[in-house]
């Protein structure tokens, strides 16, 4: 024991006390270049080349490495970034794309629309390994006619087009003569971006600098840093002692652990709604789910409420369809199923669904009322609100039993042959409304999305006529019928639309967060100059 | 000695054989491809597009085929490459992750040994004495403490509210800028938690066979008979009793060789170490089958080649068995 004193002594003078800067409250301090920001992946990238990569690690990276012709801003509208302006011929066919002049790419080679017809046709290559090509091999034609006009055509007017020109666009001069997968630049990534590419340690750190000659200026922050921390509570620990400047928190974090007044001097808590929902969704071929009274029944007996203050404490909203409540195309006119178990059970009983045997659960034709729920192992959030659903739907005599199995299997054995009677999942969206894949009846082959098997002729017809519409009313007026028929019919029970619970540490200053989150205007934070902590 | 070693070597390559054969049908058993990761629930996979995706990995052809390709690229020492979004060689992302695995449970064996040595020889000649109890007490609550829960403690206590030791990593951010010693008081002081929690849970083994072994030896004849010849009880225990105490030590020394390579995911997640556990886990939850088969190799061989050691050793220290 007195070893063990000694030795703690000894370490103790050999590790130097971290200087914390104490921000002022005169937030107003000019902005000034320099100072580090270190944020934390659970992953390791897997690709820094864009068309390989799909895990978020690589993504978050890449989107500050790498451009494309288009982005959504703060508020989810299209505009400009390679291309300074777009326009989109008469019979919605044609997109042709006027792009910036004197962008550099990080090595200097000027970028041209060479560089985009050189990404379509990555993309659309069978050799190219990716699972995203689907939007571009609906193009029938793809042309750059000059150095800063790339111009594409499609044989029906497919609105989604717009938003997938978003896409990263990648060097041509260093890829088009090497084999795709095997490039160099899957591991030190050559873009147009605000920051480039620094260094990578496997397993360890990630470094990009500023873009001195980015076209929208250079960003204010001088380095990103990413760390490779793999389990959220460390990532937790490392914030709290200072080597971190940003972390996405979980809720119980949020809540309980961030209150105090040391935490909050030093990092600033931001919350909005993330893309995505979580739903209860029937597989509609049972004949057990096919009356639509006794879907409305069970979204009547269900709390939303209570899940998500008891999931997520609190932070999040009660979803009525499949779109975030702050875009666009959200439509909050739909119906709605408050709690009210006395409802349920008359729709039950409309439905012939009654205890006539007094065992407590509901019966027709000698059948009892009984189904499983079926979802996926390594997400808490799903299965305790499975909990939550199973308790509400006893209390109005329905047996929910509840299975949890590993994300492999789940799809194998259970959701890709409809082998289930109801299941716990959530899609997560984005700014484009385009839902055919989930909900056209085309869409119920096997391993297709729409496993639940919805069949609505007037669902198909409003989801094809609105990704060939580009008008945003009309498109609106489409998805605003199609998110009221999908709240009268209940073919899922949509439950909560989580939120994004970021902090930031207090010396960077310029973060809003708006309904695209608070990165998109990343290049414009910056730390005063008297508050940065980092200087090589 | 020569033939016997001949011998034994050419009966591992069945062995491996048999190993590898078992290991890649019971990977391909799982459920899952390695292209569900990117297709599956993806609206913009085709199943087209998944076919396209079986047909680059080689997933379409029949297994033996699949098996037949791999034992002639590991026929020339080719692991394949990874089946991640990554496609790096499997040898390389291997070996990136080894030095730093090997290093951390070198250190732990070491302060294993170092401890549980000395708690086995003492708690076993003062048996059931007051430090044989609290000792006992103190190896098991090591062995039953789950590490993750330890780790977050001593991180949340040492790391966080004394500051006494950084929390993740191997490394401080500012490395690069350090002198040499700096640097290796910089990679010592990174380690000491980790290698502190890793041997505290093997602690209990190791001192509970040390304990045994020299209460076995301790009740022979010629313990008794040195004593009987009078010399003193540190020259019985020390000189007479230890020596062969420590002889079934080398063997269980030996089986831990593969245990070198191996990490625990748990422990490398919280203390966000690089290492051989994440990799493999990582492996195996996108079904990479070359990274698992590779890490699975290099497993089976470390453990055969560690038996051999063991085997070898043993009658190297045991007279008995090297003239039998």
């Amino acid at each position: 024991m007195r070893i063990l004193l000694i030795l703690l002594i000894l370490l103790c003078c050999g590790c130097q006390k971290q200087e914390v800067v104490m921000p002022d409250d005169n937030s107003t301090a000019a902005p000034a270049y320099g100072d580090t920001f270190i944020e934390a992946s659970i992953g390791e990238p897997s690709n820094l080349l864009p068309v390989l990569a799909s895990d978020s690690a690589s993504s978050d990276i890449n989107g500050l490495v790498y451009n494309g012709l288009i982005r959504y801003n703060k508020d989810l509208i299209l505009e400009g970034e390679l291309a300074e302006s777009w326009e989109i011929s008469e019979d919605n066919l044609t997109i042709t794309f006027h792009l910036r002049k004197g962008v550099l790419w990080h090595d200097g080679v000027p970028f041209t629309s060479a560089d985009v017809l050189f990404t379509y046709n990555v993309y659309i290559d069978p050799k190219t390994p990716t699972a995203y090509a689907e939007s571009y091999k609906q193009v029938a034609r793809a042309e750059a006619p000059d150095l800063y006009t790339f111009r594409v055509t499609y044989d029906k007017p497919y609105a989604p087009a717009l938003g997938s020109w978003g896409v990263s666009i990648m060097p041509k001069h260093l890829l088009e003569h090497t084999e795709i997968t095997k490039s160099p630049l899957s591991r030190m990534p050559v873009g147009t971006g605000p920051f480039r590419f620094v260094e990578w340690k496997p397993g360890e750190t990630l470094v990009l600098e500023s873009n001195p000659d980015y076209f929208e200026g250079q960003p204010y922050i001088r380095r990103v840093l990413y760390r490779i921390i793999p389990d959220l509570s460390t990532q937790f620990l490392e914030l709290q002692s200072g080597g971190l400047d940003f972390m996405g928190l979980t809720p119980i974090q949020y809540q309980t652990q961030t209150d105090t007044l040391a935490f909050k001097r030093r990092f600033e808590k931001y919350r909005y709604l993330a893309f995505g929902y979580t739903y209860l969704g029937y597989n509609l071929n049972r004949p057990l789910f096919q009356d639509k009274r006794v879907r409305q029944a069970i979204a009547h007996a269900i709390d939303k409420q209570e899940i998500i203050d008891g999931v997520l404490l609190g932070l999040g909203q009660v979803a009525t369809g499949p779109y975030k409540p702050d875009t666009w195309v959200y439509n909050p006119d739909v119906r709605r199923y408050p709690h009210d178990a006395a409802k349920a059970k008359a729709l039950f009983a409309e439905a012939g669904w009654r205890d006539s045997d007094g065992d407590g659960i509901l019966d027709k034709d000698g059948q009892k009322f009984s189904f499983t729920i079926v979802t996926n192992q390594g997400n808490d959030l799903r299965v305790k609100s499975g909990e939550i659903i199973q308790r509400r739907l006893q209390e109005v005599g329905i047996e929910v039993k509840l299975r949890v199995i590993e994300w492999a299997s789940f799809l194998k054995e259970f959701i890709n042959p409809g082998n289930f009677e109801a299941t716990i999942l959530a899609w997560s969206g984005s700014p484009e409304p385009d839902q055919y894949d989930i909900w056209h009846s085309s869409k119920t082959g096997p391993r297709e999305l729409n496993f639940i098997r919805f069949k609505n002729p007037e669902v198909d017809e409003l989801l094809e006529k609105g990704r060939r519409t580009f008008d945003q009313q009309e498109r609106k007026a489409c998805y605003d019928r199609f998110q009221a028929i999908l709240a009268e019919e209940q073919p899922y029970t949509f439950l909560y639309v989580s939120e994004a619970l970021p902090v930031v540490a207090r010396r960077f200053r310029g973060v809003e967060a708006a309904p695209a989150g608070i990165r998109y205007n990343f290049i414009k934070w910056y730390v005063p100059e008297k508050e940065q902590k980092y200087q090589r | 000695m020569l033939r016997y070693l001949l011998g034994r070597m050419l009966l591992m390559v069945p062995l491996l054989l048999g190993i590898t054969l078992i290991s890649f049908v019971v990977i391909h058993l799982a459920p899952g491809e390695p292209t569900d990761l990117q297709t599956q629930l993806n609206p913009q996979a085709s199943a087209e597009l998944q076919e396209r995706l079986r047909a680059q990995y080689g997933l379409d052809q029949p297994l033996y085929v699949q098996y037949g390709r791999w034992l002639g690229r590991l026929a020339r020492f080719d692991f394949g490459d990874s089946f991640a979004q990554d496609n790096r060689p499997v040898g390389d992302k291997i070996v990136e992750r080894l030095p730093i695995t090997i290093l951390i449970n070198v250190l732990s064996i070491t302060a294993i040994l170092a401890v549980a040595i000395p708690i086995g020889i003492l708690s076993a000649t003062r048996r059931n004495s007051l430090f044989d109890r609290l000792t006992t007490i103190f190896v098991f609550v090591g062995f039953a403490t789950p590490s993750f829960w330890l780790a977050l403690l001593l991180m949340d206590l040492l790391g966080m509210r004394l500051g006494l030791f950084p929390i993740v990593g191997i490394k401080s951010l500012g490395f690069d800028y350090l002198s040499w010693y700096g640097k290796l008081w910089d990679v010592i002081h990174h380690l000491i938690l980790p290698v502190l929690v890793s041997a505290f849970g093997g602690l209990a083994g190791f001192s509970r066979y040390m304990r045994s072994n020299m209460l076995e030896v301790i009740r022979q004849d010629y313990i008794l008979t040195a004593r009987a010849k009078g010399l003193s009880e540190r020259a019985v225990i020390y000189r007479h009793a230890l020596r062969n105490a420590l002889l079934p030590v080398i063997t269980i020394l030996g089986l831990s060789v593969p245990g070198l390579i191996g990490g625990s995911v748990i422990f490398e997640t919280i203390f966000a170490i690089p290492g051989m556990g994440k990799l493999f886990y990582d492996g195996v939850m996108m079904r990479d089958y070359p990274l698992i088969m590779g890490i699975l190799v290099i497993g089976a061989v470390l453990t055969l080649v560690g038996n051999l050691i063991a085997d070898m050793s043993y009658a190297l220290a045991d007279p008995r068995i090297r003239n039998s």
